[in-house]
């Protein structure tokens, strides 16, 4: 009968372990079927006034040769505003160049902005209707990709980076993929 | 400034937490009432800390000082006022600090108004709660701390999501933390009951208050809830069967047990280890809530822990509490002296199967609830468990044990006469039968649904003629009656409530899921559809400004008959802050019945997608639900209940007898 | 009745009782259990037709079409690898979008047409604290069954 005492308790515990390995599993829809695969063709114009490279855009052709990162923003998205400081951090690594791929936003907006919090990005495409972003398979913002020298995008970031992001997944990748 | 002082204050508290939860157990343990003192002092100190922690915060909100992170990421200098305050409390950090704060506030009752309980008792449950406190100040200040600063400041806040921007809202978290965080002064008392080794009819007089206060606010907030995802939402439905729902529906069921079981411990000396079984289960059921809806485990489809370090802090949280408490269970339970045995037809044979039954549905719900995650650890696939699962499983739960709630109050403590109760509750039962077949009869078909119709009646008519019973109304003169009903507990009136306040959420759940009509179809200004006799006619929609949102407002007039019924306006409201589209239904409530309308998307050709419903019935949900609280509260206010009467009451307890209890039912 | 036989009873009791609960949990979750898919998934393995499940991936561009009565609704949900064409009848959530992300609940017909009885849309293109996100769930526009 002590036996009975102790049930509860194994309950209990099988429960734990159950939200333990819960806790482990990243949840997500759909998974990136564009993992491992080129980045989709697309040419973005570039946002005017932007203090890079006299407000350039990029396209796919970009993408290759080195390693680089597509981020995308928006000015009204606030966890985007959360990981700007991170991205700041990150455009000081000479490894990698960022693309900002700024989506659905006013140009005015993107642009004061940028002038407040800094920019991080090495060119930035202004995706006014959110099209290319389809391509992409974007959800949401923020969403980070990276892509190696041959253009192929290897991870996909959901959400804002946080710093554990940045250092233990995001810089990691940066340097197994440049040597 | 203030941000400094309101994190200077947490861990002043914390500081005060660990005292509590160290010094007065030491002092227990030695018998010093020196150090046993010093948790009452604590606990008090505790909870004026976090009072100016949360009165900082809230400050912070109201002035609307970006310079804090949480203020900008949750609030806009354009808020009405009611949602910058409330604002405090509608994201992770601030409400994790009002989770704090009621926690302090049950301590610190616990230490004013417990000044008869014996001192080495008072003193373990105010460590217990202590140790909770540490474990959520902790949690706080390391993973969730609303005081950190914002660089650079933003110009303006983010602003609340406008879904949240409702007063049913506003008010739903606080009423929810009441009962989640009031279950825990049950868990303290249980706990300090099992580091004493003994457990007896005076410890379940001084728990049943607090557990009855938690429960009452559990219902409330529970009733709140489901009463803005109602008209918020635009689906005409009340209850998702959502794991956030079902989070805070748990802890209600087992608390809603352990009440009962209280009642039989305080009466007949029995099922101690149970009740205490039930005590811990109920709190630990309130943390697994806390961690479902802040981990992110179980939303899985659109959200991710924003941290994963909290889902794990609240984990271990759990681990510790849940862990240890049915270690300390397993170890010590056995060795309570058992109670005494008794009869399966009695008062506390009926409350025994009010238990099982009670805890049955609560675990079909936490099966269902985690399937998915259970599933999903295995790597056996994604899924959801839909609201058919817990309709299939819970309602058959329930209804014997409805069936049972009229009975089981009228049964004798010891030995209950089934023949003599069933032969009284006759007129009930006929009334009942009645009841299912004007109901068959007057919607058609649904024999199941009309049955819980009648199973309401039955409920309510039953709980009356049981308090009629102890008035001996009708039997006796009548003045003599009245004389009884003046001497009557106040518990007896507010278990009649409570009863009968079930009966008529029974009535109200059952009408309008099963009678609920429903019509979606493209309406262009000047049509007119009829619905459930009534005939709506579309004004068409017009587009105006609020304060920080454009709405379309679509207006029907409603007739019945020929006459005007009501004039309904439904509104889709839109935030440029957020970039979001919300639902305003349009409800025109009467005593029976909610009419209700949502708008939708206009289409080329100048018509609009409308949704209209007859929900029967569904009023009643909020006023049964509301009328349990109360019920709870008219008890809560008995003389045996109020503070002062334990000192008396463990007298009569220490001699083991069941105390007599002045007024019980002239049934045996 | 001694005190040995009552305690008997009442773990027999008690036992037809948990035997009748966990009959009823398992006839009600086999068929109340609706797993999640994606079109490739879909498109690679073999689904049973009537069971209930649930979709997601992305409305693609330029493919919803609404019906002459004006509230059924066809569109296309795409994983970017795989389609799947979608019919609804209904009110859409408020921020059903193309090229938005998407959940659809209900069942695949003999034609391959995915019958949907309820649309979830994302709420919000931030990605958003889990609160709020669960606040949005229990709003309900983030979920399938209307009501019990």
């Amino acid at each position: 009968m002590r036996l009975v005492y102790v049930i509860p308790l194994v309950v209990f515990a099988t429960v734990a372990a159950a939200f333990g390995v819960g806790l482990t599993l990243k949840p997500n829809v759909v998974p990136s079927a564009l993992i491992d695969k080129p980045v989709p063709e697309f040419t973005l114009a570039g946002l005017p006034g932007d203090g890079v490279e006299s407000g350039k855009g990029f396209s796919s052709a970009d993408l290759t040769g080195r390693v680089s990162i597509v981020n995308v923003f928006a000015s009204w998205c606030f966890p985007c505003r959360v990981e700007h400081p991170l991205l700041m951090r990150l455009a000081r690594n000479p490894k990698v160049r960022i693309f900002g791929l700024n989506y659905k936003d006013r140009p005015e907006d993107a642009r004061a902005w940028l002038k407040e919090l800094g920019n991080p990005y090495d060119r930035i495409g202004v995706d006014r209707d959110g099209r290319i972003a389809i391509d992409w398979g974007v959800y949401g913002v923020p969403e980070t990709f990276i892509i190696d020298a041959e253009g192929r995008i290897r991870y996909k970031h959901v959400g804002p980076i946080t710093p554990s992001d940045l250092d233990e997944i995001i810089v990691p990748i940066i340097e197994r993929l440049s040597e | 400034m203030i941000a400094e002082i309101g994190h200077y204050a947490l861990l002043l508290a914390l500081a005060l937490a660990i005292a509590q939860g160290t010094l007065p157990l030491w002092g227990a343990g030695r018998d010093d009432p020196k150090f046993m003192a010093v948790g009452s002092v604590a606990a008090v100190g505790q909870f004026a800390f976090l009072a100016i922690a949360f009165a900082s915060l809230t400050y912070l909100y109201v002035v609307s000082d970006f310079s804090v992170e949480n203020v900008a990421q949750n609030s806009h200098s354009a808020k009405p006022l009611l949602y910058k305050i409330s604002g405090v409390w509608s994201n992770h950090e601030g409400s994790m600090v009002l989770w704090v704060l009621i926690l302090a506030l049950f301590g610190a009752m616990v230490a004013l108004f417990g000044t008869n309980l014996p001192p080495g008792l008072r003193a373990r449950v105010l460590a217990v709660q202590g140790w909770i406190g540490i474990a959520f100040l902790a949690f706080i200040l390391f993973t969730s701390n609303p005081f950190l600063r914002l660089s650079p400041v933003p110009a303006d806040g983010n602003g609340l999501n406008p879904l949240l921007q409702d007063p049913g809202l506003a008010f739903h978290p606080p009423f929810l933390y009441l009962g989640y965080v009031g279950f825990s002064v049950a868990f303290s008392f249980a706990i300090a009951a099992l580091i004493e080794g003994r457990v007896d009819p005076a410890w379940a007089r001084w728990v049943r208050p607090w557990t009855l206060a938690a429960w009452c606010a559990l219902t409330l907030g529970i009733a709140l809830g489901s009463w803005w995802a109602y008209y918020e939402l635009g689906w005409g439905g009340f209850w998702f069967w959502d794991p956030v729902e079902n989070s805070s529906f748990m802890p209600w069921l087992a608390g809603t047990a352990l009440l009962h079981s209280a009642i039989v411990l305080e009466r007949r000396d029995a099922l101690k280890s149970w009740t205490i079984l039930l005590a811990i289960t109920t709190f630990v059921l309130s943390l697994i809530g806390t961690f479902l809806v802040r981990s992110g485990v179980l939303t899985s489809v659109h959200t991710f822990a924003t941290d994963p370090a909290r889902g794990l802090f609240i984990l271990m949280i759990l681990i510790v509490a849940a862990g240890g408490s049915l270690a300390l269970f397993a170890t010590r339970a056995p060795k309570l002296k058992a109670g005494g045995l008794f009869a399966p037809i009695s008062r506390e044979g009926a409350l025994v199967l009010n238990n099982l039954l009670l805890v049955t549905a609560c675990a079909t719900v936490f099966l269902g609830t985690l399937y998915p995650l259970f599933l999903d650890a295995l790597d056996l696939g994604k899924v959801s468990v839909g609201a058919p699962y817990f309709n299939a499983t819970f309602i058959p739960i329930m209804t014997p044990l409805v069936m049972a709630m009229a009975v089981g109050p009228m049964l004798a403590w010891k030995r209950g006469d089934i023949k003599g109760v069933i032969g009284r509750l006759k007129f009930a039962l006929g009334v009942g039968m009645i009841v299912t077949l004007g109901a068959w009869y007057a919607m058609g078909g649904q024999v199941l649904a009309a049955a819980g119709i009648g199973l309401a009646a039955w409920l309510v008519l039953g709980s009356l003629m049981e308090f009629a019973g102890r008035i001996k109304l009708f039997r006796i003169p009548f003045a003599a009656s009245l004389s009884r009903l003046r001497h009557l507990p106040r518990s007896a009136f507010g278990m009649t409530i409570a009863h009968a306040a079930l009966g008529i959420v029974v009535a109200g759940i059952t009408a309008s899921s099963a009678w609920q009509t429903e019509k979606i179809l493209v309406m262009t200004k000047g049509d007119s559809v009829e619905l459930a006799g009534y005939s709506f006619v579309f004004a068409g929609v017009e587009e105006t400004e609020g304060p920080n949102y454009t709405v379309k407002r679509g207006t029907f007039e409603v007739t019945l008959d020929g006459r005007d019924v009501a004039t309904l306006t439904a509104e889709r409201r839109f935030y440029p802050v957020r970039n979001m589209t919300t639902t305003e239904a349009a409800i025109h409530t009467t005593w029976f019945a909610d009419l209700y309308a949502v708008v939708g998307d206009a289409d080329e050709k100048g018509g609009w997608t409308v949704r209209l419903y007859h929900n029967p019935l569904v009023p009643w949900i909020w006023v049964g639900a509301v009328l349990m609280a109360l019920g709870g509260l008219v008890s809560l206010t008995d003389r045996r209940h109020r503070v002062g009467a334990p000192a008396r009451a463990r007298k009569t307890a220490a001699r083991t007898k069941p105390p007599g209890g002045g007024a019980r039912p002239a049934t045996a | 009745m001694t005190r040995k036989r009552r305690r008997l009873y009442f773990v027999l009791f008690a036992m037809i009782g948990l035997g009748a609960a966990t009959a009823l949990v398992l006839s009600a979750i086999e068929d109340s259990l609706v797993f999640f898919y994606t079109p490739t998934d879909l498109a690679e393995k073999d689904i049973p037709k009537d069971r209930r499940l649930r979709i997601g991936g992305l409305v693609a561009e330029n493919s919803v079409k609404r019906g002459a009565d004006g509230v059924s609704v066809k569109f296309i949900v795409t994983d970017l690898t795989n389609t799947l064409p979608v019919t609804y009848k209904g009110i859409l959530p408020d921020l059903f979008r193309e090229g938005q992300g998407v959940v659809a609940e209900g069942k695949i017909d003999a034609g391959g047409v995915f019958r949907a009885d309820a649309v979830l849309a994302k709420h919000d293109e931030n990605y958003m604290p889990a609160e709020v996100a669960d606040a949005l769930k229990k709003s309900g526009q983030w979920k399938g069954a209307p009501a019990p």
